[in-house]
């Protein structure tokens, strides 16, 4: 448009760039100066108390049996869990594609409901729905012949539980994604497929999932994102238990940034968590890149 | 044969709403039942005398009143002000020229890939040295501007044509009269998205004002809600019925501009 005065990009962008400036850009920065820190509570009365201890703080992680407890539990959380939502999503977004399907805005928003309920309370309600006498879940089992399961309480089921709510939580979102790609597919593409005598299947496999790559990566991209953040869930049923077997990366930073108020350690927590984000993202979209090109 | 084919494509998707459906389902029947009324064998799914006693118990002796006013307060607010900022800085990266500007938005697009919670322990200090811990500024201010936000409404305002604008330019029309009279009626549908969003988003965040509200009364239903449910382990019905308090206005709130939201997933997800 214009390019004569300076006062009303001051105006329009001004207020933006000062808060994403002051309240994100200086504190990732700040953080980063932090987590070469042993700032503790003591600093925080009096910030010079705390001096610069190099690297001792990632050496420090390095050598922390709970964040490898922690790590292993969120890579978990994200490798099964994350595969897992990803393919309920795009069966939901097939099945609501098929063009025989009727009522199809009533289905997308029971699906999709969970996905704008608050977190914290979905937790709430999953934590006595796994109750392991009176809860929902092991009820059901029950009718189909299965033993009642401890959900929260046995180390090798809580993570299954935590997956389990993220799935039911999040499909609904991928879905409508999923649903928007398929509607891009053109039409002519599967009615030429099915001249030529191919099945669901090889439709499936040769049109489909092919022409869905790029939404297939940006939703693992997104899932992956939001996969590595897992805090309410423990946070709300099991605080990080049974036997830390569901303690997460970001619980462990609130725990000793929050609670312990080892700030520089935290900070080195969540430095390591932006790194793995970091290198999760550029992994996924180098091998976008290598099978387009 | 294309009837068992349409009755079994039903019947799956039916299954599926039905699991999707149940724990919400189970949520508001049980806020209804009398105090230990779940916690039986079988499991009800539905109260046998239906009770207001945990509503009532949720208003008087938790004091909930309190939480709502927070949490309801904080979403308004946050969504008005991030509306005002996000939607000024959309339309000047999408209708300014300015030295650096490409480069300046690549390099908010990069940074969305730092998760907040690295900024988290400095805005703390930040905050706390600035004495802003325990108050509505303190949650209101990092929700101010957000990069997402901003990336929308500059990708719906350059689909606005630079003619409407010249337009009004020649009508004597100066910066901010275009910007507010001209720009902001024609994003509507993108601003109502958007609201959506930072509606939700702020009702709906946890750790954020589990950090930086330090005090029972400043907290927010959500941190209100996983503290009770710490307390009350045994008093299902109770917490069911806060559950209830918590989710109904995002779920009521998405029932009437589901439309807008779905949109907004889309738009955000086309980026690139």
């Amino acid at each position: 448009m214009t390019d004569r005065k300076t006062y009303p990009l001051v105006i329009f962008l001004g207020p933006a760039m000062a808060a994403i400036g002051l309240f994100f850009f200086i504190p990732v920065l700040a953080a980063l100066v932090l987590s070469f820190t042993d700032f503790d509570i003591y600093a925080l009365g009096n910030f010079s108390v705390a001096r610069f201890v190099g690297l001792r703080n990632y050496v420090q992680i390095f050598n922390d049996p709970l964040f490898w407890k922690a790590l292993k539990n969120t890579l978990y959380f994200l490798l099964a869990g994350g595969p897992l939502s990803i393919a309920v999503s795009l069966g939901a977004a097939l099945l609501l594609n098929a063009k025989l399907v009727r009522w199809k805005p009533l289905f997308r928003f029971v699906y999709f409901a969970p996905v704008v309920t608050t977190l914290v309370a979905v937790a709430v309600v999953w934590r006595f729905i796994y109750h392991p006498r009176f809860g929902l879940l092991n009820y059901a089992l029950g009718l189909l012949g299965i033993n009642p399961i401890d959900w929260l309480g046995d180390p090798n089921w809580a993570m299954p539980a935590m997956i389990l709510l993220a799935v039911w939580k999040n499909f609904g979102y991928n879905m409508i994604i999923f649903i928007a790609g398929l509607q891009n597919i053109p039409a002519e593409l599967y009615e030429a497929a099915s001249i030529d005598g191919a099945g669901f299947w090889q439709r499936f496999r040769s049109v489909t999932l092919p022409l869905l790559a790029p939404t297939t990566v940006f939703i693992t991209i997104i899932t992956m994102i939001g996969y590595f953040q897992f805090f309410a869930e423990p946070y709300v049923m099991t605080q990080g238990g049974p036997l830390n077997s569901t303690l997460s990366i970001v619980l462990l930073m609130y725990q000793q940034g929050f609670r312990w108020w080892s700030m520089g350690y935290a900070a080195a927590i969540a430095f390591v968590l932006f790194l793995f984000i970091l290198l999760g993202s550029a992994a996924q979209t180098w091998l976008q890149r290598r099978r387009a090109g | 044969m294309r009837t068992v084919k349409s009755l079994g494509l039903h019947a799956v998707l039916l299954v599926l709403a039905v699991v999707t459906m149940a724990p919400l389902v189970w949520m508001f029947a049980a806020s209804f039942m009398a105090s230990g009324e779940a916690s039986t064998f079988p499991p009800p799914f539905f109260p046998a005398h239906p009770t207001l006693k945990q509503y009532v118990e949720l208003f008087t002796r938790l004091n909930i009143t309190h939480y709502v006013v927070n949490s309801a307060l904080l979403s308004l607010s946050v969504t008005a002000l991030s509306l005002l900022v996000n939607s000024m800085a959309g339309f000047a990266f999408a209708k300014y020229r300015f030295a650096g500007r490409d480069k300046l938005f690549k390099l908010l697009m990069a940074s969305m890939v730092i998760p907040a919670q690295v900024t988290m322990l400095p805005l703390f200090l930040m905050l706390n040295k600035m004495g802003l811990v325990n108050t509505y500024f303190g949650v209101i201010i990092p929700g101010l501007a957000s990069i997402f936000g901003i990336f929308l409404i500059r990708q719906y305002a350059l689909s606005i044509p630079d003619s409407l604008i010249e337009a009004a330019r020649m009508d004597g029309a100066g910066d901010f009269r275009i910007y507010w009279s001209v720009i902001l009626p024609l994003c509507k549908p993108i601003l109502i998205t958007l609201a959506i969003f930072t509606f939700m988003g702020t009702w709906n965040d946890f750790l954020w004002p589990l950090i930086i509200m330090t005090d029972d009364a400043m907290y927010t239903l959500p941190v209100a809600l996983a503290g009770l449910a710490g307390e009350h382990v045994q008093d299902t019905e109770l917490m069911m019925a806060g559950a209830v308090m918590t989710v109904l206005p995002v779920l009521l709130v998405f029932l009437a501009l589901q439309k807008y939201y779905i949109s907004g997933i889309m738009a955000g997800s086309v980026k690139e």
